[in-house]
């Protein structure tokens, strides 16, 4: 193309002239334009407001006896609540850490100053599957917790995990008591 | 420039490999970077590019939509204030979406004047222009349905008016309104197809805007002069005068669009679509969106059913044979005096005829309708064919550099010939 206004000293040590900075600045701002547009695109793509509306589960558990667990659903997955009998306690709580693959203490998984109740996230970290041992006629593993049968993790009454592929723990969710007998999970 | 031979000297190997085996920098080279373009285009000659960008918008939006639309009936109106209300920028999609339809028709309709008035539709373009007619009835077609798919009371009651126009074909209208319908009136069947359609017809106007454009870059483009170009001092490079040019005009552009995006985004709609679908009530003014006014008032025009419905479609029909309803050897109205004054009067029917569609049926807005639709019809076999034998046109410029640069000596930047 040919240099047009001969008269400026157009051509610097690198062989800049003004059209290259006519380029970048006109490329530059049309690259912010394109990015700023996509932004709302790449948004609408985010949970939407009715979806976050329904991120947190309100659980009455009065009825949940001693030994019993029930599963609830939060964030479209499930979650397992689980009224431990003082054995199961005493067990996760005599479990020395080095023994566990990602060690956590007890007293930092179940409910703060209620042991008895545990409340973790019903999805093996393995790849995603739902552990059995909630029902009384499934297996609760070789730890009494629970036990994934996609890949064979065994899962303890703290829901840590003890054998198998899984990687870490059965995940805590953030647990709220708003009465003794009622909690609001996330 | 020869298959397989770079369009420069491609320094970059893996360029250098693709393009011996596909030479898409060459393609690229002749039709964005060199391609011969007349060097007085004018503004008017913008609008071609501008209906691209809309239709890219138009598909990209409307993905983004069908990502959260539910197309049944018990949930459709619904989704739609989800979109609104709870998705992040739904409102903003939506509403670009909405009113991108507006936006593009307005760009076409102003598209469609500029060549009735420079007489772009002559030989050798003819087919040019026809496939510029079949984009512009997809166009109708895709927004009439996506029209239908917020299942308001206007979505309903228009799906209702528009599918019963084919009732008026003789014999067998009814029974191909109910296999439209997919029932025996407008219901989920027909919003799940209308949703199906809407989806894949922009791909297909892709298809025939390809179409257009190659039929486009083999005469090139017409200009104001109507002339054609007469050697290289007649054409600029596409880029990057054209280029430039084009995206100067989408900057002025998005101005207006979001200006009704963000400040009157049911401006051109109409409220009672925002009252859900009710098959048992029809609301009281039932009127098409702005752009088919003028065919809506067309079809009432004529107190027949049959009669009505083939003069609406009559009236788009009409448009492609254009090229062989104009005699006139001239292309460009600025050479033709009595055309233009008529190019004129032809462009106040045409918003006369939007102006009653809008209006009720009835008293004195149906006697204009009744003359507006009349000189339509009159402007296209009437007077194009005989005023191309009868007019004394003025004299042509013996070229696009004599005219536009009065000395035509080419000595202007960015000439082809300078070039070495």
């Amino acid at each position: 193309m040919a240099q047009h206004g001969g008269h400026q000293p157009n051509h610097g040590a690198e062989g800049e002239t003004r059209r290259d900075f006519l380029y970048l600045a006109a490329g530059g701002m049309g690259a912010v334009g394109v990015a700023a547009a996509a932004w709302p695109f790449l948004r609408s793509w985010s949970p939407a407001a009715d979806t976050l509306a329904l991120a947190s589960t309100e659980v009455d558990i009065a009825s949940i006896r001693e030994g019993q667990a029930v599963t609830v659903t939060w964030r479209g997955k499930p979650v397992f609540v689980r009224h431990r009998t003082a054995d199961e306690i005493k067990q996760a709580a005599d479990t020395p850490l080095n023994q566990l693959p990602d060690p956590q203490p007890d007293a930092r998984r179940s409910a703060a100053g209620k042991p008895q109740w545990l409340i973790v996230v019903g999805v093996c970290t393995h790849l995603g599957c739902v552990p059995q041992g909630q029902r009384p006629s499934e297996t609760r593993g070789e730890f009494g917790g629970w036990f994934c049968p996609c890949h064979g993790s065994h899962y303890d009454t703290s829901g840590r995990i003890r054998r198998g592929p899984a990687p870490k723990n059965l995940e805590v969710p953030p647990v709220t008591f708003l009465t003794d007998t009622s909690i609001r999970i996330g | 420039m020869a298959h397989g031979t770079p369009p420069t000297q491609l320094t970059n190997p893996l360029m250098r490999w693709v393009e011996h085996r596909m030479p898409v920098f060459a393609f690229m080279d002749q039709h964005l970077n060199k391609y011969p373009t007349p060097r007085n285009l004018n503004y008017f000659w913008n609008f071609g590019s501008l209906a691209g960008i809309i239709l890219v918008i138009m598909i990209v939006t409307g993905i983004f939509l069908a990502m959260n639309y539910t197309a049944h009936t018990d949930y459709a109106f619904n989704s739609v204030e989800r979109i609104m209300r709870e998705v992040n920028y739904g409102w903003l999609i939506r509403y670009i979406h909405m009113n991108g339809a507006s936006m593009f028709f307005i760009v076409v309709y102003i598209h469609i004047f500029r060549g009735l008035y420079y007489g772009s539709y002559k030989s050798p373009r003819e087919l040019l222009w026809i496939l510029g007619v079949v984009i512009f009835v997809l166009m109708m077609a895709t927004a009439f349905m996506g029209y239908v798919l917020p299942w308001g009371q206007m979505s309903f009651w228009g799906a209702t008016v528009i599918t019963n126009l084919f009732s008026a074909i003789p014999v067998i209208g009814p029974e191909i309104v109910v296999w439209m319908w997919g029932g025996f009136s407008v219901d989920n069947p027909t919003l799940n197809r209308f949703f199906a359609l809407h989806f894949l017809l922009p791909f297909v106007i892709v298809g025939v805007v390809i179409l257009h454009l190659v039929a486009l870059h083999t005469h090139g483009s017409n200009n104001p002069l109507g002339i054609d170009k007469k050697g290289p001092q007649d054409a600029i490079p596409f880029h990057p005068y054209y280029t430039v040019k084009d995206m100067f005009g989408f900057a002025v552009f998005f101005v207006f669009f979001a200006a009704f995006v963000f400040f009157a985004p049911n401006y051109l709609g109409h409220p009672d679509n925002y009252i859900p679908a009710n098959p048992l009530v029809t609301p009281a003014h039932i009127v098409p969106e702005w752009y088919f006014l003028p065919f809506y008032a067309i079809l009432r025009a004529v107190p027949d059913k049959l009669g009505g419905v083939a003069l609406m479609f009559g009236a788009i029909a009409v448009l492609a044979v254009a090229p062989w309803l104009d005699t006139s050897k001239v292309r460009s109205a600025a050479f033709r005096p009595v055309y233009k004054i008529l190019f004129w009067v032809f462009a106040v029917c045409c918003v006369v005829l939007g102006w009653v569609g809008a209006m009720p049926a009835e008293g004195i807005y149906l006697t204009i309708a009744r003359i507006a639709s009349a000189y339509y019809f009159i402007h296209f076999l009437v007077i194009l064919p005989i005023l191309g034998k009868v007019e004394r046109t003025l004299p042509l410029p013996t070229s696009i550099s004599a005219a536009v640069l009065k000395q035509g000596s080419g000595m202007v930047a960015g000439a082809p010939a300078e070039k070495p």
